[in-house]
């Protein structure tokens, strides 16, 4: 059982508690650089009363695609979400260690920590993750949530120095992020209602598969569509398949070709 | 020059810090556990709504401490800690009261035998099954460990509340009535307790993932007069 002297206490810092006790998250100084690659796109929109999530499930290596139905938009905490761009494996850990921390923080403290702390820790991680960044496994989250004090959904984008930026619209990251934010940029308005957003969402997705190749479109063969999340005053909720594949189905209408074609 | 003065045998210092650690937490007011239907009840009479008594390890864990405050919080920040790491290291599957329950009686036998002072605690590590059934350990301040069966109390007045405890408690308890029987036992019948006084935290397999849930007063209040 972990037990500190007051000087070397990680107090309700799970990184740190976790290199005090010998599990470094994030190794640096790996021999070599790698080419991981930036394939993805994920984006967050904020609409009335929240903020909308969505990202793609193709994961590629080089020109061959290794997964269909990857996640990589995820439940931080009961009320935010982050969507990660870059390295598979880099990313799915640092996401698993900020949900961690924000519990572990949760936990220790006896609330959660407000938003802001929230984006603050996620910057932190990216900034522990630099040298790894400069070896070529970069991660770029986007951040997303409701805020609780403030009564509204606010997003954040991040560079892979530990920049953070908070956006007052939408937030794009990944290979195809230039298409799908063109497309958002083009659509959004202030105070959409969650049907616009997610619909909105889905629509710039779409375009951004139709132009990269690194960026999964829906698959109706298979049953798997992007991930859709809805973040408002009652937490977290991830569409279901069905669900998503339902905003697809009225883009599809909307596009008014009827079927798509080769 | 003899040192015959400063001889204390063994039994006679394991005595003393015995009755020193007992007479710690007999101060404190007592906490009841009760298993229900699909959960366990933590209950305790704690005037306090920051500092708390009764808290959250991990998604079926819990933890409720008696006695001095700043030794059983630094006991469920460790507890927070093991759990955390051992889900991290292994899975979240992984993470289990007993074996929890064994490191803190590890910790607290060392203390005991080991430093200048025993911790003046008793503490409670509670886990529901998915498929219901609770584990209940009491661990005391020298790291005895008791399992304990679907109730328990710690805590100054224990023994009144046990008997108490043992008299209402049924096995079709709801939360409602698990919570009820905890706040009626703890009371006693010359009390009536309101929930200002209480703290009162559940274990449901109706939370989700993280089991532990707490009653506001509100919720506490309405509970206790239904």
């Amino acid at each position: 059982m972990p037990f500190f002297v007051p000087g070397e206490d990680p107090g309700t810092d799970f990184l740190n508690l976790l290199r005090q006790t010998g599990h470094e998250p994030f190794p640096a100084d790996l021999p070599g650089v790698i080419d991981a690659g930036h394939a993805t796109t994920v984006l967050a929109v904020r609409c009335a009363g929240g903020v909308v999530v969505a990202g793609d499930r193709r994961a590629t290596a080089g020109h061959l695609i290794s997964h269909r139905d990857m996640q990589k938009v995820f439940p931080a905490d009961e009320y935010s979400a982050v969507a990660i761009a870059g390295a598979a494996g880099p990313a799915i850990q640092m996401v698993r260690v900020f949900q961690l921390q924000l519990e572990y923080y949760e936990k220790i403290e006896g609330k959660p920590l407000t938003l802001e702390g929230k984006a603050n820790q996620l910057a932190e991680m990216l900034r522990g993750n630099l040298p790894q960044a400069m070896q070529g496994l970069v991660v770029v989250p986007i951040f997303a949530g409701f805020d609780l004090s403030l009564g509204l959904g606010r997003l954040f984008q991040f560079d892979i120095t530990g920049g953070r930026y908070e956006e007052q619209d939408f937030a794009t990251s990944g290979s195809g992020s230039l298409h799908a934010g063109t497309v958002v940029k083009l659509g959004y308005e202030p105070d959409l209602s969650i049907e616009n957003a997610l619909a909105l969402a889905v629509k710039a997705l779409w375009h951004a598969a139709d132009e990269d190749s690194a960026t999964g479109g829906p698959d109706p063969v298979r049953g798997i569509y992007p991930i859709l999340a809805v973040i408002t005053e009652e937490g977290f909720r991830q569409l279901t398949d069905d669900e998503s594949g339902q905003v697809f189905a009225e883009l599809r209408a909307e596009l008014g070709r009827g079927e798509t074609r080769s | 020059m003899t040192m015959s003065g400063m001889y204390v045998s063994p039994e006679q210092l394991m005595q003393d810090r015995a009755d020193y650690a007992r007479k710690g937490v007999a101060r404190g007011r007592s906490l009841a556990a009760v298993e229900y239907q699909g959960g366990v009840a933590l209950v305790a009479e704690n005037a306090s709504s920051t500092l708390r008594k009764v808290s959250e390890i991990y998604d079926r864990i819990a933890f409720g401490g008696v006695g001095r405050y700043n030794e059983f919080d630094q006991l469920r920040i460790a507890g927070v800690r093991y759990a955390e790491l051992k889900g991290y290291q292994y899975s979240r599957d992984d993470v289990d009261a007993r074996s929890l329950a064994n490191q803190y009686a590890q910790m607290l036998g060392q203390i005991f035998t080991h430093e200048m002072k025993p911790m003046e605690v008793e503490i409670v590590v509670a886990e529901i099954g998915r498929e219901g059934g609770a584990e209940l350990y009491r661990i005391q301040y020298d790291g005895t460990v008791v399992d304990e069966q679907n109730w328990c109390c710690i805590g100054g007045d224990s023994e009144a509340v046990l008997g108490r405890l043992s008299d209402g408690w049924s096995a079709d308890f709801d939360r409602d009535g698990a919570v009820r029987l905890a706040v009626e036992s703890l009371a006693g019948p010359d009390r009536s307790m309101s929930a200002e006084d209480l703290e009162v935290a559940v274990l449901d397999n109706g939370n989700g993932r993280r089991c532990f849930g707490r009653l506001d007063d509100d919720q506490t209040s309405s509970l206790l007069a239904g």
